[in-house]
């Protein structure tokens, strides 16, 4: 199939950006979206035109490595998908794809399509683990833990990282993400040493970074894992629970 | 990018120093919190006034009798009132809160956006009432004012008359644009509270997988419920069912 | 590299009982007294299970870590991309395991291959990852009484792995970024994520530095340390198409490779059975589709050659089951250099199905019958999603077509017990050493291996290493040595921007891919190595001469850190195609058409090939150097190994 492509450009973080248009020439309908755009890079090459910058790595949706706007739709049209898993098959001869990177203030862009996530890195340092030092774990099977806890922990624990949520929001919100963390490390018997403070210190450092949620749930239609909202209820409940624990003590 | 990167915030310069509240209400999940309870007794304002001004189906005694009794409230326990005042005190307050953090909120998440996005958005999840809770929550901030205007103050009424509420409201609403402006408002607080009433059992953190879905079913009920009573006395007023 | 370069090419396993070598050799190494360890610096270079655990565990314990990654995070490191599990002797399900059998598993998997004292020591640590891992928070699939859930997998007889659903190295690799992003927040790590290292400095004979290029600005600069720690993957994406993410490479162990770390066994890799065929050449990688589908999937081809039949309308009688047939002991689950090759005959004879004739199915149809659609689909069902989203084909109706595909590499840097490559201080961690699988990995070993390595195993060497050199400062990064590499490294990169030539980077690594694949994959010949070499050499001095690198350096630059990296997969790929032609038999991974049996199974040679190959670099050009590390069996007497 051929398509025709409007490709956001930005040489450089400080630089303007702006579309440019493509074509797309001789698609299979099997190539991946990405490797419709290796081929798109490889005619620029030809071309002398500096191959679209954008990131991958597995390309089977677990490394959470790419991800762009497609149509105005994080990861584009597919449900449940990361933009690495949308196949052609989905797009017709003719289509026009217009592909833009993620918006927000706490991603910000570096080269086309690329944008510097380290703000995750950030909020998960705050508090996003439970401190075992090394060697220094009991026997696994002392602590059963409930299998529907157990199962909705690793709903939680799924997230792959990639900030469709925060660029799905029309806040800029990255409470999915947060909350998917929180809910795994705080739902678990592991977690709870450490639970109330692992919120305050995450909510606060999210909150440096990014806008806060009012409940549009286009996050959690644009995750490419399915976290539920429900999580987000989770983090709120926990944080006030921590608000007001702090309330006593002080 | 890939600047040396240390603890941006070390876990020391994360231990806090203001006294909780202050804490609490400067990050924004603590005014979402805040909004969420302030919304709260704004919904129970709404809901009780709308099913009080439903008297005036009954005629204009009872609906005078009423308001009337509104104000004695407690009498003579409290002050004649006082009661009313404690009630306004709280709704001022939550009003104001409200506001302040809707306020706060939005610049705030304005600002994390950066950037729009430069083509078009296809939003999936989040609707149309989502997406305009500050232009709704305006409409219904103005409205207030207005309100306040005509039907406590009768500003928009020469002939108003404290006493009987009734003729106030019969007065107003037979103007077809004061009439219109209750109308648009009320739609406007129907798609608040449609998203509102949902939104504020995630904020508050009530969450029940197996009831989550009774969310939705309760939000649009109590928004319908409220629009519907409150539509009905400009729409029976100027289609001369009541007059 | 200096021609008289002291190298350290004892492998220094422990005397002792089997039982004993890792206990005793833990007493007797030198310890670094809990004030001093601030003193020492370590740069850890990469952030998969290994990386991140190691990084973590030393910033624990004190150590001042620096740690680099390509990545622009810690987390999206490739071991996240493991699906099956991990291994662990901790025989909860009573079903005989223990850590012999494990050890002996493992040892007969590698085709008697791997050293006996590292595989035990990796045996006996197994039981103490899943003790970590669980108290980080690692959500492994849990029975309905609340404790850790098992399956049998790769070819093992008892249920010792771990997992979590499809994601197991995810969520292990999250605990061990987790971890690591704790002592970030501590102070104790410095991370540089987006920075990849481009040289390995070696000053008076020991690893003491990096030569790094930050991805975004192009900024080249030196960092120096007291030791060296390299976990920077496998190396399997030289063959372009295969399981690998885009972005592994191996010019981390490449570059050290050519400063003086000799190289064990680069031939060895390993085709992974059930991966998705390749559908056309626009194809950027091969997915895999984890082996647990093998429980309860039957793997057929139709009798017929010229079948054209859609599969459900192929009578039972006219499909042949063939691994079912030939290793009726293991059927479906047999090893995987086994299946792989069964696979790549029934397709050679012409059985391969779908457009391209080039797979064979994976059938869930008697499952389905068996388990219901539910049962299947709570065991299976992401799998099942992911197959159809590629393929855009249902296989609750229609059975999956599979076929092998690069996957590991069970080659990498040589290192001994310790983890030490042949430089003193530069050690090598998890798939870029060669160390435990021998010829072959089971499967869920690598992630057992890598977290091993780094939580249990490094935390030790590395003091015992550098205890004696307290009050010691690392070299400054004004040294000439430093200066010399970060010129090389320049060199290398200019040189990239200024070829201007015709050809992507692309079409050359795919053609590079190609030539691997067909000559130095699942069989191989003398002469078609022979063939390789040279075509490898030929399509090398093209690269030079005709790539095309557009941009500059000073902004991210994807085509030149693809160079980069293709770039050393020539100098690796020869070196493939030289072990592979000398190793005249057939062992694990490696299959030599000429070393087989009648039935044409693999034929070892334990008489003259019972040695880790090592590989010492003697200049780009020149034939490498062979020093052969016998490998003596105490325990296990090599046998064949059969599966039938
Ligand atoms: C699809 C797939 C499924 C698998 N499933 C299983 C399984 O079920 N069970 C199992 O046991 N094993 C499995 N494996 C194998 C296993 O995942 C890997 O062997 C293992 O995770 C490797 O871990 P590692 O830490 O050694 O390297 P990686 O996870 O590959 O990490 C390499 C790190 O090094 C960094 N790096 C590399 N070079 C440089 C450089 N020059 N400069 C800076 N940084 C650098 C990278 O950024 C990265 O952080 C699977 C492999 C694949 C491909
Ligand atoms: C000037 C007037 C108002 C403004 C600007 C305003 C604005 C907002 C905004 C921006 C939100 C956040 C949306 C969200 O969280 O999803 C909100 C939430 C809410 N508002 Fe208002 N609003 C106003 C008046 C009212 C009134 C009069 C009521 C009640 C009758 C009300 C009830 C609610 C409720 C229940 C919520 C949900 C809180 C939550 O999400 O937790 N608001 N309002
Ligand atoms: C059509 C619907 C409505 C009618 C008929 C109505 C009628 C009235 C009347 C008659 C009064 C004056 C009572 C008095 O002074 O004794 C009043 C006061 C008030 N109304 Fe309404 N109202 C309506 C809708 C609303 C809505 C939607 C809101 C809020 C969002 C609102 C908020 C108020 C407030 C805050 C006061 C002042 C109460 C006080 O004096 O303390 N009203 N209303
Ligand atoms: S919550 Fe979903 S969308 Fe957000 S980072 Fe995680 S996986 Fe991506
Ligand atoms: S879209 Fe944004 S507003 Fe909340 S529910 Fe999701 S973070
Ligand atoms: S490239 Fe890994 S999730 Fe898409």
């Amino acid at each position: 199939m051929d398509l025709t492509l409007k490709v956001w450009r930005q040489p450089g973080p400080e630089a303007e950006g702006r579309f440019e248009t493509y074509q797309a020439k001789g698609i299979d309908e099997h190539a991946s979206f990405l490797e419709m755009l290796d081929l798109v890079n490889e005619q620029l090459t030809e071309e002398g035109i500096e191959p679209i910058a954008f990131d991958s790595d597995c390309r089977e949706g677990i490394c959470g490595t790419c991800g762009v706007m497609v149509d105005g739709e994080a990861h584009g049209p597919v449900e449940n998908a990361s933009v690495c898993q949308v196949h052609m098959f989905n797009y017709s001869d003719g289509d026009t794809i217009t592909i833009e990177p993620w918006r927000a203030a706490g991603f910000p862009i570096q080269k086309d399509l690329i944008v510097d996530r380290t703000a995750f890195d950030e909020i998960i340092a705050a508090g996003g683990y439970i401190t075992v030092p090394t060697g220094s774990a009991p026997e696994a099977n002392l602590t059963p833990v409930d299998k529907p806890i157990a199962d909705t922990a690793f709903e939680a624990a799924q997230c792959i990282g990639c900030g469709a949520c925060v660029a799905a929001c029309p806040n800029g919100a990255a409470q999915l993400f947060t909350a998917a963390k929180v809910s795994h490390l705080n739902l678990l018997p592991q977690g709870q040493p450490e639970r109330y403070e692992r919120v305050v210190n995450m909510v606060e450092v999210m909150e440096e970074y990014f806008g806060s949620c009012t409940n549009h749930g286009e996050c959690q239609d644009a995750c490419p894992k399915d976290i539920s909202i429900d999580f987000i209820a989770w983090l709120n409940k926990d944080y006030r629970k921590a608000s007001f624990k702090q309330m006593r003590a002080s | 990018m890939a600047a040396t990167q240390t603890g941006a915030t070390s876990t020391a310069s994360r231990n806090r120093r203001r006294p909780w509240i202050a804490e609490f209400y400067a990050s924004s999940l603590g005014k979402k919190y805040a909004m969420a309870i302030t919304g709260i007794v704004l919904m129970a304002y709404v809901f009780a006034h709308m099913v009080g001004n439903l008297k005036l189906f009954e005629g204009a005694q009872p609906l005078n009798d009423y308001a009337a009794w509104l104000r004695e409230i407690a009498y003579p326990a409290l002050p004649e009132g006082a009661a009313l005042w404690g009630v306004r005190i709280v709704l001022i307050a939550a009003f104001a809160i409200h506001i302040h953090a809707a306020a706060v909120l939005t610049l705030r998440n304005r600002r994390a956006r950066g950037t729009k996005y430069q083509s078009k958005r296809d939003y999936n999840a989040a609707d149309f009432a989502s997406r305009t809770m500050r232009w709704s929550g305006v409409i219904v901030g103005l409205f207030v004012l207005f309100h306040l205007a005509d039907l406590t103050f009768g500003a928009t009424n020469p002939d108003f008359d404290h006493a009987d509420v009734y003729g106030n409201i019969v007065t107003s609403f037979s103007v077809w644009w004061i009439a219109a402006i209750y109308v648009v408002a009320n739609l406007a607080l129907a798609f608040h509270l449609y998203h509102g009433v949902w939104s504020l059992f995630q904020t508050m953190g009530w969450n029940q997988r197996r009831f989550n879905h009774w969310r939705r079913y309760f939000a649009v009920a109590f928004a319908v419920v409220v629009a519907a009573g409150n539509l009905s006395f400009p729409i029976a007023v100027q289609l001369g069912i009541v007059g | 590299m200096p021609v008289d370069q002291k190298l350290d090419l004892d492998a220094k396993i422990p005397d002792g009982s089997l039982e004993d070598k890792w206990d005793n050799h833990r007493f007797d190494m030198k310890l670094v007294n809990p004030n001093n360890k601030r003193k020492f610096d370590v740069i850890v270079v990469g952030t998969g299970l290994a990386g991140a655990s190691a990084a973590a565990s030393l910033g624990e314990l004190g150590y001042n870590v620096r740690c680099f990654t390509y990545h622009d995070s810690p987390r999206r490191a490739h071991s996240i991309a493991a699906q099956g599990g991990i291994n662990a002797a901790k025989n909860y399900q009573g079903d005989g395991d223990s850590i012999f059998r494990l050890f002996h598993d493992t040892i007969k998997g590698g085709d008697y291959r791997s050293r006996e004292g590292n595989v035990y020591r990796l045996a006996q640590l197994s039981v103490n990852i899943i003790d970590q891992a669980v108290a980080q928070g690692v959500p492994f699939a849990r029975d309905y009484g609340g404790l850790l859930d098992n399956r049998s997998f790769g070819g093992a007889q008892v249920s010792r792995t771990f997992y979590a659903q499809g994601q197991t190295g995810q969520q292990l690799l999250l605990g061990a970024y987790q971890a690591l992003m704790r002592q970030v927040d501590r102070g104790s790590v410095t991370l540089h994520p987006r920075t990849e290292m481009l040289e390995l400095v070696v000053v008076d004979g020991r690893a003491h530095g990096v030569v790094v290029r930050d991805l975004g600005t192009g900024e080249i600069s030196s960092h120096s340390a007291h030791a060296v720690v390299l976990a920077t993957g496998g190396y399997a994406s030289a063959y372009f198409l295969s399981t690998m993410a885009k972005n592994s490479n191996a010019t981390a162990a490449w570059r050290a490779h050519r400063k003086g770390a000799v190289y064990g066994n680069p031939c060895y890799t390993q085709i992974h059975p059930t991966c998705i065929p390749q559908s056309g050449d626009y194809q950027s990688k091969l997915t895999l589709m984890s082996e647990g589908l093998r429980n309860d999937g039957r793997i057929w081809v139709p009798k017929d050659p010229d079948e054209t039949r859609p599969p459900e309308d192929i009578p039972e009688s006219e499909r042949d089951y063939y691994l079912e047939r030939l290793y009726p002991a293991f059927g479906n689950l047999a090893p995987r250099d086994i299946s792989s090759r069964a696979a790549k005959r029934m397709v050679d004879a012409g059985h391969g199905v779908g457009p391209q004739k080039n797979g064979v199915y994976l059938d869930f149809a008697g499952a389905i019958e068996r388990m219901g659609v539910d049962g299947v689909e709570a065991k299976y069902d992401n799998l099942f999603q992911m197959y159809e989203k590629i393929t855009n084909e249902n296989p609750y109706r229609v059975p999956m077509r599979i076929y092998p595909a690069p996957h590991y590499a069970m080659g990498g840097l040589w290192v001994d017990y310790n983890l030490q490559t042949s430089i003193p201080g530069l050690f090598a961690l998890g798939e870029s050493n060669f160390s435990d699988h021998g010829a072959n990995r089971l499967g869920a070993s690598a992630l057992m291996q890598g977290l091993a390595d780094g939580y249990f195993v490094i935390p030790y060497t590395i003091g015992n290493y550098l205890a004696p050199m307290l009050g010691e400062s690392p070299p400054p990064t004004s040294h000439e040595a430093f200066a010399e590499a970060e010129a090389e490294v320049r060199d290398k990169v200019f040189g990239l921007l200024s070829v201007n030539g015709t050809r992507s980077v692309d079409s050359f690594h795919k053609e590079l891919g190609r030539i691997l694949w067909d000559y130095c994959g699942m069989s191989r010949t003398a002469e078609g190595l022979e063939k390789a070499r040279s075509e490898i050499r030929t399509l090398r001095d093209e690269f030079h001469k005709d790539v095309r690198v557009l941009g500059e350096n000073e902004t991210i630059n994807q085509s030149l850190e693809k160079a980069g990296r293709v770039q050393d997969f020539f100098e690796l790929a020869e070196l493939m195609t030289v072990d592979a032609h000398h190793r005249e038999e057939s062992c694990g991974g490696h299959f030599r058409e000429e070393h087989q049996t009648e039935e044409g199974e693999a034929l070892r040679d334990d008489e003259n090939y019972a040695y880790v190959a090592r590989w010492r670099f003697r200049g780009l050009g020149e034939d490498p150097e062979l020093i052969p590390e016998p490998l003596e069996f105490e325990t296990v007497t090599p046998s064949t190994r059969s599966y039938k």
